[in-house]
């Protein structure tokens, strides 16, 4: 007894919760939003690769020519996703 | 209250479910507000298995016996700390727990993913949906934690007293926490495989879970070692044994993936391998649940045929090839971006790092398994020992240490010979000037094996401290800064590379110590009365006198008798005493007569240890009742009706009978040398694991402005 | 040398050192293998891992010495066992033990510290010897 009654309210207690969103059918959220920060975490994720490549280069594992080729390579690749960036920005004009 | 607890459970099955369903309704029509639902069904099943959790904890702790689990698991004389974890010292407890943790941690991962990776998330809700509706079925069908009993005994079976150590009670959550935690990148894996979004996204968000994961799982083996080593009547932490190594399997593949993820996130390379790793990864930890409860392999934990046993397999095996079949038919979309441009690169040696973690694995799955594989390739059916397991692991292990040292020191991408060769220069006279000293010095070339690791162990440690310097020395050059200061601030900006060397340090340290007390042990077994003594490692360890408790042991394990030894131990100049006990418990047996109750139950050996930095002394003892014997049989025909404060009387008697003329009793003794730079080296990983986890202010500043800018973009679209 | 051909190189070394692991791992558990036995069917001449019940009223300890009889989980016929060396402490009789040794004229000889005793009830974890 105990038992079916505590489901019931269990169940009813979930039912409300989990349809509460179902009830507001969102405008089809931006995804916008999401890619924003993704790509931005990949821009912080290069950044973080040159400045490695630096100190790997201040501390001997690199030599000069090596390091500048990759450098070079890798700031192209963070242009391109600031590129990306300011691309999905422009839709939505930020400050 | 059983019912409610019942309840949550029937109601969290049908909330897993219903997550499942929404969250892919919402993943393949696109509808968010489908996915928010899914989300919060999760949330709602936290909530619903916390609750059911909290019921059964309040059950343990008023000793209410109308549960069956109680009964089973706990009495009243049981000392409320293994109360409170003796609700996960059984089969339906355990479950439980997973579940619950399981729980906990989707909602963590989905709040904080919440409004990224809108793709692969439903999909991900949907795989933890799975897994967490598979854990409640199992409750709700066939080992429900909230049975009642009809008629609930007077009293409990009280905690198995071998469970009645800290270490012992927290070595379970931790083991889950990590089996859990390995679910969450899993799952997101598979989302990111259904969607094709395979790129570092679904990496970058689930790293850190992965990482916890590790931790956990890592703490949690290294608390079952200890355990071994304080509480068993052997002396030994590791023994190869099937569920030591079913926790030890998905350690090892999750220590591969955390690196392989790695070179995923800088080069877009090993896209196959880590899904494959982290799917290989959780059907371990779930193949690790399943081992521990089922009676497929012989062995000192299993409990029989098992109830669960068979759900487990196929449970696992579909998961298996779903994970393979997902991986197989989205093989285009896993082609690597770059490619490996040299073999001295980090990438390679890391490839090299998973190569060995997997053979080690392999090795270990293959001696696990091999009496099944015996028994399908030669209809006989053998099992291998200890002894083949070190036999095939020391090597692997050495190299394992050894990459460890050696990828520290290298770049992404390529390194220059004659770099490489200038920044090894140190390190590898370190290691030389190691050898040396211990050839000369130590006793240590008796063990190759030994020597080799050491070795390495002292390339590892110079790695790391060349890495500190050069890099707050670099640091100090760009900056400006002060040494120590720069030191700091790189550590800080580089937590997890510095983290990461940390934990190199700290592994290598625990091969140490492996390694030392492994092959440098003395051990010794001998029959002793008052007054004898033994020569061990050096220590002159003499037996002084017999004790005898009655109530009041030494551990705090609630033990009514504890009989044992007061032992002088004399090394030099250094004096001490070791009081090694074993603890007798009473069965409920009401075939044993009421003395012989006494001795007749559980016992278990409360070992004492001299810890120290250099070397471990190590002492059991294993008190001779057989004198007692006639005393005891007296005491159970003379006493056998009399009330219990007279049998209390009598026990009392026979103890300091035993007390004032105790017959010869067995001890072990073991100096193991170096063994607590085992836990130590443990320690120091973890510590390391937590700066690697660490996250940074300025991403935290990073990500709450991203959030910002998002939001302002959402709005002003949508007006 | 082109990167097809790299890899097919890095390709072969990879398989090349996964046959070489297949190998060591099936010669060397295989020589050093103990096969699983019941009591029933121990033969004189060979080391066995024996697994089976400790026989009620059969222990007993003399010396530095355990002997107790075993006998199949279902089953009446018991052997002696004479053994040596740690005894874990859930070892009672009844429980079912795993002892490795040989058949000798009769008796079974225990290596030294292999019994291993199974824990009677549901645990959900270790339990060592």
């Amino acid at each position: 007894m105990e038992y079916a009654l505590a489901v019931f309210a269990l169940a009813a207690l979930v039912a409300v919760l989990v349809v509460g969103p179902l009830r507001r059918p969102g405008v089809e959220e931006a995804r916008d939003g999401a890619r924003l920060e993704e790509l931005n975490a990949a821009k912080e994720a290069k950044y973080r690769e040159i400045r490695d490549a630096e100190l790997d280069h201040r501390m001997g594992k690199l030599s000069e020519g090596d390091w500048r080729a990759l450098d070079r390579e890798l700031r192209g690749e963070a242009m391109e996703v600031l590129r990306e960036l300011d691309r999905l920005e422009g839709r939505a004009p930020v400050g | 209250m059983a019912g409610v607890g019942s309840a949550c459970l029937a109601v969290g099955l049908l909330t897993a479910l219903y997550a499942v369903g929404a969250s892919i309704r919402g993943a393949r029509t696109g509808r968010s507000e489908w996915v928010a639902s899914g989300r919060r069904a999760i949330y709602c099943l936290a909530g619903l298995l916390v609750g059911a959790f909290a019921i059964l904890e309040a059950a343990f702790l008023r000793s209410d016996f109308s549960y069956a689990l109680v009964a089973q698991g706990s009495s009243t004389d049981t000392p409320t700390f293994y109360k409170v974890t003796a609700l996960w010292a059984t089969q339906d407890g355990s479950l439980l727990l997973w579940a619950t943790l399981l729980a906990v941690f989707s909602s963590a991962v989905l709040f904080l993913t919440r409004r990224s990776l809108r793709e692969i998330a439903p999909w991900a809700t949907a795989v933890l949906g799975v897994v967490a509706a598979f854990f409640l079925l199992l409750m709700v069908g066939w080992e429900n934690p909230f049975d009642t009993l009809a008629s609930p005994p007077p009293e409990g079976a009280g905690l198995n007293p071998l469970l009645r150590h800290p270490a012992m009670m927290i070595h379970p959550p931790m083991l889950y926490t990590g089996y859990v935690g390995f679910s969450v990148p899993f799952a997101f894996a598979v989302g990111a495989l259904i969607t094709g979004r395979t790129g570092a996204d679904w990496i970058r968000a689930t790293r850190r879970f992965a990482l916890v994961a590790w931790t956990f799982l890592g703490t949690g083996i290294m608390l079952g070692a200890l355990w071994s080593y304080t509480e068993l009547g052997w002396g030994g932490y590791w023994a190869w044994d099937p569920v030591e190594n079913a926790s030890l399997m998905p350690w090892l593949i999750g220590t591969a993936f955390i690196h392989s993820i790695m070179v995923q996130e800088k080069r877009g390379m090993l896209k196959v391998w880590n899904v494959s790793l982290i799917c290989a990864t959780f059907a371990l930890c779930l193949l690790g649940t399943f081992l521990v409860r089922s009676g497929i392999l012989d062995s000192i934990h299993a409990f029989g045929a098992s109830t669960i046993g068979v759900q487990f397999l196929v449970f696992i095996a579909l998961m298996v090839a779903g994970s393979a079949g997902l991986i197989v038919s989205r093989l285009p979309s896993l082609r690597s971006t770059a490619k490996l441009d040299s073999l001295l690169s980090r990438e390679a040696f890391f490839l090299l790092n998973n190569l060995v973690l997997v053979g080690l694995c392999l090795v270990i799955i293959w001696g696990t398994f091999f009496p099944l594989i015996s028994e399908a390739l030669t209809g006989k059916e053998s099992t291998v020992g200890p002894p083949w397991f070190d036999r095939l692991t020391t090597p692997l292990a050495l190299v394992l240490v050894l990459l460890s040292g050696i990828g520290p020191v290298l770049a992404w991408r390529r390194v220059t010979p004659g770099a490489l060769r200038r920044v090894l220069v140190l390190p590898v006279g370190m290691a030389v000037a190691a050898v040396v000293a211990l050839l000369a010095l130590t006793s240590a070339a008796d063990s190759p094996a030994s020597l080799v690791m050491f070795t390495f162990v002292a390339f590892v440690l110079a790695v790391v401290i060349q890495e500190f310097g050069r890099g707050a020395r670099a640091r100090g050059v760009m900056t400006g800064e002060a040494l120590p200061q720069a030191l700091v601030r790189l550590a800080g900006r580089n937590r997890r590379r510095y983290g990461g060397y940390m934990v190199h340090a700290g592994i290598a340290i625990l091969f140490l110590g492996v390694a030392a007390s492994s092959a440098f042990l003395d051990q010794r077994d001998a029959r002793l009365s008052p007054g004898d003594s033994i020569e061990v490692g050096g220590y002159d360890v003499t037996y002084r006198r017999a004790t005898a408790e009655l109530g009041r042991d030494r551990g705090g394990t609630g033990a009514p008798i504890s009989l044992g030894a007061v032992l002088d131990v004399r090394r030099g100049d250094e004096r001490f005493t070791l009081r090694p006990t074993r603890n007798y418990y009473s069965t409920q047996d009401p075939g044993k007569g009421v003395v012989s109750r006494f001795f007749e139950g559980e016992a278990t050996s409360e070992v004492d240890v001299r810890w120290g930095l250099r070397r471990d002394l190590w002492l059991a003892v294993r008190p001779d009742l057989a004198s007692l014997e006639k005393a005891i049989a007296e005491g159970d025909r003379k006493f056998g009706d009399a009330p219990t404060d007279v049998q209390a009387l009598v026990i009392a008697a026979l103890a300091d009978r035993y007390r004032r003329d105790p017959p010869p009793a067995a001890f072990r003794a073991i100096v193991s040398p170096l063994v607590v730079w085992i836990w130590i080296g443990g320690g120091i990983a973890v510590l390391g694991a937590l700066v690697a986890l660490w996250p940074s202010p300025e991403a935290r500043l990073r990500r709450v402005r991203s959030l910002y800018a998002a939001r302002v973009g959402r709005e002003l679209s949508r007006a | 040398m082109n990167p097809a051909r790299k890899r097919k190189i890095r390709l072969a070394v990879a398989l090349g050192a996964a046959l070489c692991l297949a190998v060591v791992l099936l010669y060397t558990s295989f020589s050093a293998a103990t096969e699983a036995s019941k009591p029933s069917e121990l033969q004189p001449g060979r080391s066995y891992e024996v697994t089976g019940k400790v026989v009620e009223s059969s222990v007993s300890r003399d010396e530095d010495r355990l002997r107790f009889r075993i006998r199949d989980r279902d089953g009446m016929e018991s052997v002696p066992v004479v053994y040596a060396g740690v005894v874990p402490d859930p070892f009672r009789e009844g429980r079912e033990v795993i002892v490795s040794g040989e058949l000798r004229g009769g008796t079974f000889v225990a290596e030294r510290d292999s019994l291993v005793t199974k824990c009677p009830s549901k645990f959900t974890k270790d339990e060592e010897a």
